[in-house]
């Protein structure tokens, strides 16, 4: 069959199983008073349309920060004020200050959904297409394939239309950007990413490895490279300052989103995190011993020092094959060591495993989405809420079935001893009851389990930054 | 005779799509459900609660029990794994009851008795499997029907989102249908009369089914120049047939009629009561007789010849008799004399629900993948009879559907058209088809703004029908030519 239609058939499959999972319920449903990130999203459109632009930040008798305040740079804030105006045309009641608190009802989630589906069909699905088709290696049907591998990668369709979020528009950003750099489209590539960056502070985990890409792409081109960096710098700068210009009137202002986007008085973690710390917790309660200021320091050392053997290598050595592995690893580094991570961060991580395809790497790639489910499903053991069962045994399954059907083309023995293992833990935390001491085993063993995996990842990826031999294909890969 | 059999080794691609679509499946476990959903659940509460004797007298709920005995056990055994997931569901009440673990189990239990038809859809495709099989597993024909029979989106929507059993029910028909290409026509023969018993809508095809038994095993030898050998039919063959599907059905009615309540059974089985067309119309024939009366009573009430009545209700979403205004009204003696295939029945039937559409799609799919004229047919008939189903997810957002059918039109397309290396449509059936999009459209964006839309409720239902039962009628009767034209062919196939 034609190429076009099997990309057109594996977006439509894409399509399906998002609206599929989006029938189910997403995070805080039916739990007043606080609800969850639905009604978090919800209420930004409630305050963006409501409030001037200088209250949104800020503490005031309008908007409450502890209900939900924004904590995401303007980009989003943006996003939320223009879904208020449709929400505004279809039903005012769903953005009115205050009453609108707490709305649930199936007309409001049908809009919610579509609103994220829109996104991504808008931003991060032309870009998955687009990335597939023109910057990875093999055949067209091997192409078609990685895209059908990207397209369905659960954990991102079970954070943004299973618990409701929209990491399709960060991530669909991050991806053009990629893409245009790929392509060597340097100035569009920056300003790409500058606009993921406002959207998401999260993508600072790609930060430097864009950095140091098309700072050691300056340094190589000689006097021309001198031009390309003023070029760069500019666009850079001038989108920046676009996105956050209202802020920018006033240092009050621009401190302020600062400290809603960067809150470093949270502590080294919250949750079960399959990262460093969580996992050094187990043997040394490293949050009783050091002070929250020096935690904070000591997870910025920790970051620093395992993100600079990636980064320097790619100064040095700027081609795009290195380029895509150094984002494996600053977004593995920031992962495991960085301070507050939440355990969807691993998507910054996983998701473009794919598109880095070469032989072998499908392994981590499938390794690290099943573990960010079991992980996941780990956490939802520990709250011991009430989530329906089904919920629980259909994420599972999808991530068992995804498995299942990678492994078909995969014959590697640890690959299956870690589904195995993995099987055994997920079985024995749902049939087993832990002993009375220590009540909080699985989900700790199931973490514990994770994090061994992706600093394996990490170590990996590392290496084979590292040692890649200088090939023909390499060659050509140098712009 | 069919090809010889590839060896047995099950495919990857195959396992890889069940599971797939089974996944797929579990997508849709909190999608919308219809009314079926309780019938079903008050099925099990009927079976597991009371005796054998109360089940078709049993209407203390609107659903009573109209499927065939077979079926009711089918459901006694439901119940028994159904009462370790929500006691309550077992118990016989008015109001409707869906608790989490309720919809869960009756999901799940279609999901999985769909195992049924995907082990149906891979006899099939073994039976389709050529000795040269293409290089590109998307370019061979079992890969074609496997998709075709596997992702079928009427299938989909009609039993895992508006909830019934028909994946099940089309397994048998699909596994016997292997069967007799495979030559075993006894165990055929055998899944046909269990089909029968569990759900009595199959009666559509069993006509066909039954001239061709008789044809192809009963009369042993044919001349030599092809025609019909009429002293080579073998009476044991014929009894061996008789017998099987007798036993079967005395197995499945002989309780009811020991215990003296066949004419209540059957009054359950057929309720001719309940009108000439569904409550929404199956895009057949009186879809279009009734277009006709409700123009021609419009007219008439224009010219002052007839007088208004209670007319406006035949599509109002009930079921109920209704009287023809204009036009003479059609009774159930009218519709009975028998007819060749279920296209036919399903145009000229009585009561008809457009989900039977389905019975005519599936193993078209089969004839799709061999032949150039099917393929063609096939082709038309899924997409408007596809279409027609829209109506029964009554959802604002119909966006996981229409993705879904754009996804299997689609594919049926580009994949039929690289299997047979030809362009498959004419200019008119290509016109006919994009008419639907123009259908759709009117009907979900134009009607709903406008004032006529206001003024007649029932005509996006009335336009989709009528257009749907113009193409399905034009499929039957290109099939019905097909049949006739090539006399030789369908002889070589009884071989």
């Amino acid at each position: 069959m034609q190429t076009w239609s099997l990309v057109a058939l594996c977006v439509l499959l894409g399509a399906v199983t998002r609206w599929g999972v989006s029938f189910n319920s997403y995070s805080g449903a039916a739990k007043p008073p606080m609800f969850g990130d639905y009604e978090a999203q919800r209420h930004w459109q409630e305050v963006t349309y409501n409030l001037p632009l200088q209250q949104w930040y800020f503490n005031t008798t309008d908007n409450d920060l502890n209900y939900w305040g924004l904590d995401y740079p303007p980009l989003t804030a943006y996003h939320s004020l223009l879904c208020a105006y449709v929400a505004k045309r279809i039903n005012p009641e769903w953005v009115e200050l205050h009453t609108s608190r707490g709305h649930e009802s199936p007309a409001h989630k049908l809009f919610m959904r579509a609103s994220v589906l829109v996104a991504d069909l808008l931003i991060y699905l032309p870009a998955v297409v687009l990335y597939c088709l023109c910057l990875t290696d093999g055949s067209p049907r091997k192409k078609v394939s990685i895209l059908l591998c990207t397209l369905l990668y659960p954990g991102l369709i079970l954070i943004d239309y299973g618990h409701f979020q929209y990491n399709g528009v960060s991530l669909g950003l991050a991806l053009w950007a990629m893409w245009a750099l790929g392509l060597g489209w340097d100035a569009l590539g920056s300003m790409a990413f500058c606009l993921a960056l406002s959207y998401k502070q999260m993508e600072l985990y790609h930060a430097l490895p864009f950095f140091c890409y098309l700072l050691g792409k300056c340094f190589k081109q000689g006097i021309l490279g001198f031009f390309l960096l003023v070029r760069i710098g500019v666009t850079v700068l001038l989108t920046l300052a676009l996105c956050w210009l209202p802020f920018l009137s006033d240092p009050s202002q621009a401190s302020q989103v600062l400290r809603r986007i960067f809150p470093v008085a949270r502590g080294l973690f919250e949750d079960k995190v399959a990262n460093a710390w969580c996992s050094l917790n187990i043997l040394i309660k490293i949050r009783s011993i050091l002070s929250s200021d020096s935690q904070f320091y000591l997870s910025l050392a920790c970051t620093v020092l395992a993100v600079l053997p990636s980064s320097v290598r790619l100064l040095t050595k700027p081609t795009f094959w290195q380029f895509k592995l150094a984002l494996v690893n600053s977004s593995l580094a920031f992962f495991l060591f960085s301070y507050q991570v939440h355990e969807k961060s691993i998507l910054l991580a996983s998701f473009m495993l794919p598109l880095l395809l070469k032989d072998g790497l499908l392994v981590p790639y499938a390794a690290t989405s099943l573990a960010f489910l079991y992980f996941n499903f780990a956490n939802i053991l520990r709250k011991k809420q009430s989530y329906n069962l089904c919920f629980i045994r259909k994420k599972v399954y999808y991530a068992f079935a995804y498995a299942l059907i990678i492994m078909t083309y995969v014959c590697l023995l640890q690959f299956y001893l870690s589904i195995l293992a993995m099987a055994a833990l997920s079985i024995a935390s749902v049939a087993v009851s832990p002993p009375p001491h220590l009540p909080d085993l699985f989900p700790v063993l199931i973490s514990t389990f994770a994090f061994v995996h992706f600093l394996g990842m990490f170590v990996y990826f590392n290496i084979v930054q590292f040692t890649e031999p200088p090939s023909k294909k390499s060659q050509k890969k140098i712009n | 005779t069919p090809g010889p059999k590839m060896a047995s080794a099950v495919d990857h691609w195959f396992m890889a799509l069940a599971l797939g679509v089974s996944l797929l499946k579990c997508l849709f476990i909190n999608a919308y459900r219809s009314t079926d959903f309780e019938v079903h659940r008050n099925w099990l509460a009927i079976t597991h609660s009371l005796p054998v004797s109360r089940w078709y007298y049993e209407n203390t709920s609107a659903w009573t029990l109209d499927y065939p005995p077979l079926f009711a056990w089918f459901e006694l055994g439901l119940s028994h794994v159904g009462r370790h997931f929500d006691e309550n569901m077992l118990r016989i009440q008015r109001e409707a009851y869906h608790s989490e673990a309720t919809v869960l189990f009756q999901r799940l239990s279609v999901i999985a008795t769909d195992l049924m038809y995907i082990l149906a859809t891979r006899e099939c495709c073994r039976s389709v499997s050529v000795q040269k099989a293409s290089k590109d597993i998307l370019n061979r024909p079992s890969f074609v029907l496997a998709v075709l029979l596997l992702f079928n989106f009427g299938l989909l929507i009609v039993d895992h989102i508006h909830f019934q059993y028909n994946g099940f029910l089309m397994g048998f028909l699909l596994l016997s249908v292997a069967k007799h290409l495979q030559s075993q026509h006894l165990q055929g023969a055998l899944l046909f009369s269990v089909l029968l018993n569990l759900k009595h809508i199959y009666l559509y095809v069993a006509p066909a089914y039954g001239v061709y038994l008789l044809r192809s095993y009963c009369f042993t030898k044919d001349h030599p120049d092809g025609r019909l050998n009429w002293r080579s039919f073998s009476l044991l063959r014929f009894f061996a047939l008789g017998s099987i599907v007798v036993s079967v059905t005395a197995l499945s009615f002989g309780p009811f009629v020991a215990m003296g309540q066949l004419p209540q059974v059957l009054s359950r089985l057929f309720p001719f009561k309940r009108g000439l067309c569904h409550a929404y119309w199956a895009p057949n024939a009186w879809a279009l007789y009734n277009a006709a009366d409700k123009g021609l009573a419009v007219l008439g009430l224009r010219l002052g010849l007839v007088e208004s009545g209670p007319q406006a209700s035949m599509t109002g979403g009930l079921v109920q008799e209704f009287r023809h205004t204009v036009l003479p009204s059609v009774s159930p003696s009218v519709t009975l004399p028998s007819c060749l295939c279920a296209v036919c029945l399903f145009l000229f039937g009585w009561h008809v629900h457009e989900k039977a559409v389905l019975i005519a799609i599936l193993p078209l799919s089969v004839l799709a993948v061999q032949s150039r004229e099917d393929a063609g047919i096939f082709l038309i008939l899924s997409t408007t009879g596809h279409y027609s189903l829209f109506p029964l997810i009554f959802t604002a957002a119909a966006a996981p559907e229409v993705s879904l059918m754009l996804l299997f039109t689609l594919f049926s397309f580009c994949a039929l058209t690289k299997l047979h290396r030809c362009s498959l449509l004419g200019f008119l059936e290509r016109l006919y088809l994009l008419g639907v999009a123009a259908v759709c459209a009117v009907c979900e964006i134009v009607l709903p703004l406008s004032p006529l839309g206001a003024r007649l409720p029932f005509l996006p239902l009335l336009l989709t029908s009528v257009y749907c039962a113009a193409g399905v009628a034009y499929c039957f009767t290109r099939l019905y030519g097909s049949l006739l034209r090539t006399p030789g062919h369908s002889k070589a196939k009884t071989s």
